[in-house]
């Protein structure tokens, strides 16, 4: 009755649980697929994996971005390979598909629907997507100069450089490891990766920021099943339940940031209760090595958590799906009974500008 | 609310000068399409005169021109139906403004041309009649532009009268 | 068989022109006149660019000032191969600049050797011949020779630049 108000409010509502996951093998270029196309047999594979059609879903989410391909509404075609007729509870973010998950939680959790279908897709290789996504930035002060995302992910490496908290060594060791790792994902786009020495004899991309230090250019798709209660118990023997999800912004402008630092990360952190106890693994959304350092500080994670098993968005980085595979890999893990408790991290926006903490467990109940 | 001509006059500097009320900054982004296997197999097709649909396995629904799925039951339409050149007009338009970057002269009347054995209206040009006579039901068939065949709707210049009867409605009423 | 893999060029323009608001507009009229605003924020500090609602309040933002032509580079990137558009067609250093009398940075290019390039070093706004009020109007930045930059030295500010030399 005399203990203080926790930070953030527990709510009541129902447990919600992943219960599929899928994802394309991710590649360079699918100029043989149009979008629909490319998403379609990931959501076959969800389906199958629950033995749910598309009519007996309650909801149905989406993330991506027209802008990838430069295919005007690309979203609504894209919903062609999900049988949407009669009309379906549908809705659609221009965000990673971890926004559109966590959207989607909302609606399970407060009792709207009982199963959720969640994809997301991203088709950079029409384009640049370098020079593509500056337009998301400020019209008026940023866009104008077309600061590409490895240049603003170059600012904020050499503001960690300079801060003591890294260097241009431990920045390839995290590449090594990273797609090391994905040597055991058969989805990855890179999977294995040449020695530390051997990557810091190679030019830089953007100094500080080498090849390496970048994710690779992908398209590729993504779906997951959310489930709640004893729809999601019905559905897979291991429900990887979501013990807590949040998300939270900073400012848009990369001058006015501490870009040693992510604030937003470590409040959805601990809303999500993430610092309640410790995790057996983390899958981060840090496309560029040096965004590993800060999201690594924000989240109180050591050496002993293993970060990015699957190889990470630096082995594979199908854009506006990426985050949401974190989240599905996560799962995964809670799935093949390898990991009890894992944080899963999605971000959007130029140097982690906005950042989304999920914490996923194999026993439900007492969701935060 | 203040306007930017009152934040200034607060500035010495820049008292009296004259506001900037809008930024024109143009962007542009350059790609490479690429149209997707259902939609090439259309595509590709269209040099030889030919219209290539594809058919639903589940509803048996035929979509023209195919984008590889069935966007009422979700899975994939892997069987190819060539459809004739003929069809029945479902819904129309005189259209009087010339729309930016597109190289035809106005009027022109637009169309959907629902071709036999499809079950959507294929965008098209209705050409060779007075458009006071276009009509819903009207039987149309593909002119082909002898010039510009290749792998684009180009390859086909417009629809015109059959002067067959109208189609009874019953056969055209669902996919209008 | 798998079809033919077909490609054309599509080009995605985007024309438009955006209203400026007070703030932005205050500012961009300043970049004309060869004057830098920042706005005031509730906490006394001063951002640049400027914003229009207090970041931490998200009060209404009313107080301009005018800040120096000089400033110091808080962090920076080498850009061996700039691309299109970008603000020099030659090698050059991505930089975020804190103008004197501002508390936060600037994105903009710099124009240096990489060699020069450091976290600290002070940099001036070199200024387009031809401005219209966008952030366009700052060519880029260029560095200050140390002895230009004592403390003594005669203030390179608004001083230098007529307010109304536009051609109007």
């Amino acid at each position: 009755m005399s203990s203080p108000a926790p930070s953030a409010p527990r709510t009541g509502g129902r447990d919600v649980a992943v219960v599929a996951f899928a994802q394309s093998n991710h590649t360079r270029h699918t100029d043989q697929l149009s979008e629909v196309e490319l998403v379609m047999p990931v959501l076959h594979d969800v389906l199958k994996q629950t033995g749910l059609t598309a009519n007996r879903i309650g909801f149905t989410c989406s993330g991506s971005s027209d802008y990838l391909a430069g295919r005007a509404f690309s979203f609504t075609m894209a919903l062609d390979g999900v049988g949407a007729w009669p009309p379906i509870s549908e809705s659609h973010v221009e965000m990673d598909g971890a926004w559109a998950l966590y959207e989607a939680w909302v609606k399970l959790r407060t009792g709207e629907a009982d199963t959720a279908l969640v994809y997301s897709y991203g088709k950079s290789s029409p384009g640049s997507v370098r020079d593509v996504l500056t337009r998301q930035l400020d019209p008026y002060t940023l866009a104008p100069l077309w600061p590409d995302s490895i240049a603003l992910a170059a600012l904020q490496a050499r503001a960690l450089i300079d801060a003591g908290l890294t260097d241009e060594r431990r920045l390839a060791r995290t590449a090594v490891r990273s797609r090391r790792a994905a040597t055991a994902n058969p989805h990855a786009q890179l999977r294995g990766s040449a020695d530390v020495e051997d990557l810091l004899r190679r030019p830089y991309e953007v100094e500080p920021l080498r090849r390496h230090d970048c994710p690779p250019i992908s398209d590729g798709a993504a779906a997951v099943v959310l489930a709640a209660g004893d729809a999601a118990r019905a559905l897979h023997a291991n429900p990887a339940w979501i013990r807590g999800v949040d998300h939270r912004i900073e400012a848009h402008q990369p001058g006015v940031r501490d870009l040693t630092d992510s604030p937003s990360t470590r409040l959805a952190a601990t809303a999500a209760g993430a610092f309640d106890a410790p995790f057996d693994a983390a899958e981060l959304h840090a496309p560029f090595t040096a965004q590993e350092v800060v999201l690594r500080r924000a989240l109180d994670l050591d050496d002993r958590v293993r970060v990015n098993p699957s190889g990470g968005p630096l082995a594979a980085n199908p854009v506006m799906a990426a985050g949401l595979i974190r989240l599905g890999e996560a799962a995964a893990l809670i799935h093949r009974g390898e990991a009890g408790r894992v944080l899963a991290h999605a971000t959007s926006g130029p140097c982690l500008q906005q950042n989304l903490v999920a914490v996923l467990e194999n026993t439900g109940g007492g969701t935060r | 609310m203040t306007t930017a001509a009152e934040l200034l006059a607060g500035i010495p500097e820049l008292a009296g000068a004259e506001p900037v009320t809008r930024v024109t900054i143009p962007a542009r982004l350059e790609y490479t399409y690429s149209p997707g296997s259902a939609q090439a197999r259309f595509l590709t097709a269209l040099p030889e005169k030919r219209l290539l649909a594809e058919r639903c396995p589940q509803c048996t629904r035929v979509y023209v021109p195919p984008r590889g799925a069935c966007p009422t039951c979700g899975i994939a339409t892997p069987e190819q139906v060539e459809l004739p050149h003929t069809g029945t007009v479902t819904t129309f338009c005189i259209v009087n403004i010339a729309a930016k970057g597109l190289d035809v002269e106005v009027p022109y009347c637009y169309a959907y041309v629902l071709l036999d054995g499809a079950h959507v209206g294929l965008h098209a040009r209705i050409g060779e009649t007075p458009y006071a006579d276009v009509r819903i039901g009207q039987r149309v068939e593909a002119v082909w532009d002898d010039r510009r065949l290749g792998p684009s709707l180009a390859s086909i210049s417009h629809f015109r009268p059959t002067g067959e009867p109208d189609a009874d409605p019953e056969s055209y009423r669902r996919w209008m | 068989m798998p079809p033919e893999v077909l490609s054309a060029p599509l080009i995605v323009e985007f024309p438009f022109t955006r209203s400026t608001g007070p703030v932005l507009g205050a500012f961009l009229t300043g970049l004309r006149e060869r004057v830098v605003l920042g706005a005031r924020g509730s906490d006394g500090r001063v951002l640049c660019p400027p914003a229009e609602y207090d970041p931490v309040t998200a009060a209404e933002l009313t107080e301009l000032v005018p800040l120096g032509q000089l400033g110091t580079v808080t962090t920076w990137a080498w850009n061996e191969r700039p691309r299109p558009y970008q603000p020099l067609d030659t090698p050059f250093a991505w930089v975020l600049v804190r103008l004197d009398g501002a508390d936060t940075a600037l994105l903009h290019a710099l124009d240096a050797p990489r060699h020069a390039v450091r976290t600290g070093m002070r940099v001036a706004i070199r200024w387009t011949e031809e401005r219209s009020g966008a952030i366009t109007d700052i060519a880029c930045f260029e560095p200050v020779p140390e002895a230009a930059d004592a403390p003594d030295a005669a203030p390179p500010t608004r001083a230098e630049a007529p307010p109304h030399d536009h051609g109007r």
